[in-house]
């Protein structure tokens, strides 16, 4: 297996988090990832950005939105 | 996070028109949905009536529900339909470079024949972390304002990845997608906010 170049490991690190590289690229990333702090660092940032949209709040539908279609439900024939 | 009763419970109950049912997948699901029909549709009044005019077709349709997705998958699907329908009218579908682009900037690597090809000039400069995990408001304004950016199905597919935390699978289903497509969107969507955050932070720095 060639050393994996950072330029290759930047667009393998979702495959990586995903668990969809083959045993011996997953190998060649880890390998990688243990001797380079700016490609753990990477790694690290699109976690973090998982992250950071993970914690966005939602909307929530409007009040009356809300009332009307819990009506609408209701007052469907079954 | 989700704690909703089964499928199978969840839609019996919905068929016997048991309002807190109703009210339970509402309340659950039309956060999420807003965000997904936003991806859609240019301005939060029409997500808004995406997610009415797909919540009356949930009504109008439960008894017709077979099973052969989740129910959220259905629910969803629907509102992936409506909302594709308003939002062709909307904007023009712009033509996606979804693949093959590099990622990062290739001129952030070394080329060939400086001391280390394709690798890292300046590794990405430290972040950061949020304290406690709770983003500062202009964070998330950069966050939403980066999602817009996106092409349509890297947005679709990062909203519903990482924001709502969707499973992969349950993603390819709803958009009728390969896996190795799905990681691609992913990816790129991702690489993209990455380095909306990075340049924010260099700035802030700097600044």
């Amino acid at each position: 297996m060639n050393e994996l170049e950072c330029r290759q490991f930047v667009e393998q690190v979702t495959a990586y988090l995903e668990r969809a590289l083959t045993p011996a690229e997953e190998q060649a990333f880890v390998d990688h990832l243990t001797e380079c702090d700016g490609c753990e660092r990477y790694l690290d940032q699109v976690r973090q950005t998982a992250r950071a949209l993970d914690a966005l709040p939602t909307d929530a539908l409007s009040p009356e939105s809300r009332t009307a279609l819990l009506n609408t439900f209701r007052d469907r024939p079954s | 996070m989700d704690d909703l009763p089964v499928d199978k419970v969840l839609v019996r109950r919905l068929c016997d028109r048991d309002e807190s049912a109703f009210a339970l997948v509402l309340d659950r699901w039309s956060g999420g949905m807003l965000r997904l029909a936003r991806s859609y549709v240019s301005t939060e009044a029409s997500a808004a009536e995406v997610v009415q005019e797909t919540w009356l077709a949930v009504i109008e349709g439960i008894d017709r529900f077979e099973g052969r997705s989740s129910l959220r998958t259905w629910v969803y699907r629907i509102l992936t339909n409506t909302a594709q329908r308003r939002g062709s009218r909307e904007h023009q579908m712009v033509p996606s470079d979804e693949l093959g682009q590099p990622t990062v900037d290739p001129q952030r690597f070394q080329s060939e024949g400086q001391p280390f090809p394709g690798h890292w000039w300046e590794p990405p400069p430290v972040w950061p972390e949020p304290e406690g995990g709770v983003l500062t408001d202009e964070v998330r304004g950069l966050l939403v304002a980066a999602l817009e950016e996106l092409p349509e199905r890297q947005r679709v597919v990062i909203a519903l990845r990482d924001a709502e935390g969707w499973p992969a699978d349950e993603v390819c289903e709803l958009l009728d997608i390969t896996a190795a497509n799905q990681r691609v969107l992913l990816h790129r969507a991702r690489a993209f906010v990455r380095a909306k955050l990075e340049t924010y932070y260099t700035q802030e720095e700097t600044s």
